[in-house]
């Protein structure tokens, strides 16, 4: 599991690619932290169109960033999950994250 | 069709995407569609991922994680067991949200899963005694 991480006039692009589970978030968890808990940082764009699966440990590490940007009125967006990732976000309240192009 | 497989691993996140990997090569044979196939094998992650989690202290001896899957007929069935520390209120820990652990990012959404994902679902755990997970899933596949 991979973040590679890029900042631009206030907003983090954060770009997963590989396996969201338990062992996948453990992985990049500090990155993505990061890039959320940064002051600067309004708007989280997460790419999710190279994660080829995630269960319920992926949607942990994604909420747990949803509630950092909501604590200082920030945006989280989750962009391109796969359909089989796009359930698990509905199942946890977080469809309204996605944008898909 | 009739098949039956055991796998007995460590109790190790690096094994979840194993289980994950063992579970799509052998449930391949029910030629299930692409939805079938990431129904089962987030399923199986779910299930293995709270022996990881859950089940066993650091420095427990005998940290396994049982895996059975076996078809009979278009049913398949996942059996993920661990002899750990068992759940103490399993009905509680089945609630959506759900997580004895809130400081480490857990969602609480594991058992949840498993039950949306598969047709059934059965906890069997006492404390100290283990936990058994068993769900059974209809794979209607590309017949």
């Amino acid at each position: 599991m991979k973040a590679v991480c890029r900042k631009k006039d206030g907003a983090a692009f954060v770009s997963l690619s590989g396996e969201l589970d338990h062992h996948g978030a453990a992985a990049i968890l500090d990155k993505l932290k990061a890039c959320a808990e940064d002051e600067a940082v309004k708007k989280l764009v997460v790419d999710m169109s190279k994660v080829t699966f995630m269960d319920s440990s992926g949607i942990g590490a994604l909420l747990g960033r949803y509630k950092t940007m909501s604590e200082k009125k920030g945006v989280m967006v989750l962009k391109n999950p796969n359909g089989q990732i796009y359930r698990l976000l509905r199942m946890a309240g977080m469809a309204s994250l996605v944008e898909m192009n | 069709m009739e098949n039956s497989m055991t796998l007995r691993f460590l109790a190790l996140s690096r094994n979840e995407s194993f289980a994950r990997a063992v579970a799509g090569a052998f449930f391949a044979q029910l030629d299930p569609t692409m939805a079938e196939m990431a129904d089962l094998k987030t399923a199986v992650s779910e299930a293995v991922t709270n022996c990881v989690v859950h089940a066993y202290g650091d420095d427990a001896p005998n940290r396994y994680v049982t895996l059975t899957m076996t078809l009979t007929g278009d049913t398949a069935t996942v059996i993920v067991e661990d002899t750990g520390c068992g759940i103490e209120d399993v009905e509680k820990a089945r609630q959506p949200f759900f997580t004895t652990a809130p400081g480490e990012e857990r969602s609480g959404m594991g058992f949840s899963v498993m039950e949306a994902f598969m047709d059934a679902l059965t906890v069997e755990s006492a404390p100290g005694k283990g936990t058994k997970v068993i769900m059974t899933k209809r794979v209607g596949g590309r017949k």
